[in-house]
């Protein structure tokens, strides 16, 4: 599947790194956590991302976040849900205000999830049509909760409306 | 938005447009699943958790669904809805679950996305009754009731039940997640047998603070829940279980579904550093986005009905004359009744556990009954109870005889809540496919051989707890006799525990011996309780005797017959 943002396509101008390939030296790239101070020691101010592993503390990110352009989180498998923990604590613990990226193999049916945790753009191999995912965006229209995005909410209680 | 105020239901929370427009949405993105599974673009694998999200397990002969009913409370409308779907979809029956939710065991997948739709019309659903996700919360089923109620704790198990609703965060978890909650000092919710167990009491300012405990549960490896927190404000109740569940689903084991629970988390990290990581979760959270502000407390409050308590000045005196008159609805008093906060009235509570039935069992005609005997007694308000029974919660102590009268004649009027009849079983290999052994007749053996209710009286209050593997869904661990259907070489045998207890005096049982053959349960069990009866001091129960003797007194009884 394409590169998703906001249920739309996305032309993807990330390059993503993988752990043995050699590391340009110019162009946006997308290093493995295991390479981040590779990454980090390039010339220049070329954009660098992050792709973490379910089990990295988001944390560990802290000193490197204001040089990193996105943050790639992994669904090993859409059952395992630590993604959208990492993704909350960016935005809301490390004011992380980058791209986002869900990787791995998440269902379209977690993307209201994905987009309410932080999360901003997904790459999946995953075959279904775009449409499949834009639905999951916008067939729920009420919430119960407080999420990163901040909707506003109804009246007294605890509902909030999705946009 | 609209504010259908005029009538709202009692008891609970009364849904409005908005909440309605979530339920129907909800209903389509279920059906949507359903179309894209038989298509093929969902593989059963990626389908389950979407299905068990939405109560839908595959058995061991067919579907079950489980709807949910949140806080045990449902109208007569909603029970009347619930019987049209067992006479429907089913097989004319439903069974109450020890979440107090109503399951329903022969349901086909084509038809769920109809019933589901059809639940909807009542304001009721099945999201979250299964899955890696926060189930339904669970609370006193005397709540708004009880004379020893310290707060209703329902309308802070109507937050909870709306903020884990479709949580973005936490709807797959390492594993399911269970709340409890309660607003008394007498705990009847089981709180430290829960993954959170909050007990409720008027703090300052008259907003309630919360003693929180985490890591309990049954299951493999039962554990007894551990005090993180006391006197949480309610402000802060939000924030604090957000940053529980979060350290949860962060650390919390996925490899092994059998050590997946928060409990296991707790115990591998010790409690104090469990805590540790709480508190810095909750230190770095930005609390102006999850403060719980009264007014939001206050508004959901207020979608809530209030029952106009009124009974003549003579109600109970005309109980207490009634009681005298006849013995039988006098016994029935003494063991199916709970004090009420007003003094006209008293909570009924209706056995369904029919001498010689199968546990939490109900037919259609009695859901139908029973939302009538509602509407008639009680507000239209009908509560399910996690010992798999129904509450009738507010019922003028003068009319409560007219009430039995008509429960008696429907088979509903069995005196033995709390007795020996009482028994919580799981539906067991019968049904599910992750049994080892047939909960069903042992329970229904028990109690036939203890039908006589004078007998049962006798001897008192005794839990029995029967599951049918070591998943413990029937509790056995927190039985005062616990009984556990284990496999032998193929054959069914059962394992007994003594000594456990899920209220106040919270214990796991222990396990007096070896596992018994089928055919011998039952009188082993029956020769244990002559035994208590020989031992008793003055008016002990079994828990009292078995505690000051200990399990030794009791293993002749069990392994060597006289």
């Amino acid at each position: 599947m394409p590169l998703l943002e906001n249920g739309h396509i996305k032309d993807d101008t990330w390059v993503t790194i993988a752990e043995d390939a050699p590391l340009p030296a110019t162009g946006a790239v997308i290093v493995p956590f295991a390479r981040l101070e590779e990454g980090l020691a390039r010339a220049g101010d070329a954009p660098l991302g992050v792709a973490i592993g379910p089990d990295v503390d988001a944390a560990l990110l802290r000193p490197a976040l204001p040089r990193l352009g996105l943050v790639a989180v992994t669904f090993t498998t859409f059952r395992d849900g630590r993604a959208f923990t990492q993704a909350r604590a960016l935005r809301e613990h490390l004011s992380f205000s980058g791209e986002i990226r869900a990787t791995g193999k998440p269902l379209p049916d977690q993307y209201e999830f994905m987009l309410r945790c932080g999360i901003t753009t997904v790459q999946t191999e995953r075959a279904e049509d775009i449409s499949v995912w834009q639905q999951a965006h916008e067939i729920i229209s009420v919430a119960y909760q407080p999420s990163v995005l901040h909707e506003r909410t109804q009246g007294l209680g605890l509902r909030r409306f999705l946009s | 938005m609209s504010t259908d105020t005029a009538t709202l239901p009692v008891g609970r929370y009364a849904y409005d447009q908005v909440d309605r427009t979530f339920l129907s949405q909800r209903v389509a993105q279920f059906r949507e699943q359903v179309n894209r599974r038989i298509a093929g673009d969902l593989s059963e694998d990626e389908f389950k958790p979407l299905r068990l999200m939405n109560g839908l397990y595959l058995q061991l002969h067919a579907y079950m669904l489980r709807v949910a009913v949140p806080y045990g409370m449902m109208g007569s409308d909603q029970m009347r809805a619930l019987a049209r779907i067992a006479r429907t979809y089913d097989r004319d029956y439903g069974h109450f679950t020890t979440r107090q939710n109503i399951q329903f065991n022969w349901i086909r997948l084509e038809d769920t996305p109809d019933i589901l739709e059809h639940l909807a019309g009542v304001n009721m659903h099945a999201i979250q009754t299964s899955g890696n996700c926060i189930r339904n919360v669970t609370c006193d089923e005397f709540a708004g009731a009880a004379a020893d109620e310290l707060l209703d704790p329902r309308i802070h198990a109507e937050i909870l039940r709306q903020w884990s609703t479709l949580h973005p965060e936490f709807s797959f978890l390492p594993r399911k997640f269970k709340i409890a909650i309660s607003g008394s000092p007498h705990d009847r919710v089981a709180a430290r047998f829960h993954d959170i167990g909050l007990v409720a009491r008027p703090g300052p300012q008259g907003r309630p603070v919360f003693d929180v405990f985490v890591g309990g549960g049954l299951g493999r490896t039962p554990i007894i829940g551990v005090q993180l927190r006391d006197n949480l404000p309610e402000e802060d109740l939000v924030a604090y279980l957000e940053a529980i569940v979060r350290v949860y689903n962060a650390y919390g084991r996925r490899d092994n579904m059998y050590k997946a629970r928060i409990k296991i988390l707790v115990q591998a990290l010790g409690v104090d550093l469990f805590r540790e990581k709480v508190d810095a979760e909750f230190a770095l959270m930005n609390r102006a986005d999850y403060r719980l502000d009264p007014a939001i407390v206050d508004g959901i409050r207020a979608r809530f009905g209030i029952p106009e308590l009124v009974a003549p000045a003579d109600a109970a005196q005309k109980l207490a004359a009634d009681r005298k008159a006849d013995p039988a609805f006098d016994r029935w008093v003494r063991t199916n009744t709970h004090p009420h906060r007003n003094d006209g009235f008293i909570s009924a509570v209706v056995s369904i556990k029919p001498d010689g039935g199968i546990p939490g069992d109900i037919t259609a005609d009695q859901m139908d009954l029973i939302a009538d005997l509602a509407d008639g007694w009680s507000f239209g308000e009908i509560r399910v109870t996690h010992m798999q029974n129904v509450v009738l919660g507010h019922i003028r102590k003068d009319r409560l005889r007219e009430l039995w009268t008509r429960l008696v004649a429907a088979g509903l009027g069995t005196p033995n809540i709390g007795l020996v009849g009482d028994i919580i079983a799981c539906p067991g290999l019968d049904y599910c496919s992750l049994a080892n052994a047939r909960s069903i007749p042992i329970a229904q053996k028990l109690s036939a051989r203890f039908a006589d209710p004078e007998l049962q009286e006798r001897i008192g209050r005794l839990h029995i707890n029967i599951s049918g593997c070591i998943n413990a869904c029937g509790h056995h661990h927190a039985g005062h006799i616990g009984i556990l259907g284990v496999d032998k070489r193929g054959e069914e045998f059962f394992q007994l525990t003594l000594g456990g207890s899920a209220a106040n005096d919270v214990a796991i049982g222990q396990i007096i011996g070896p596992a018994l053959p089928e055919d011998e349960t039952v009188d082993a069990i029956a020769r244990l309780i002559d035994t208590y009866l020989v031992l008793r001091q003055g008016d002990e129960q079994f828990i009292d005797t078995y505690r000051r003797l200990g399990a030794a007194s009791f293993k002749d009884a069990v392994y060597a017959p006289a």
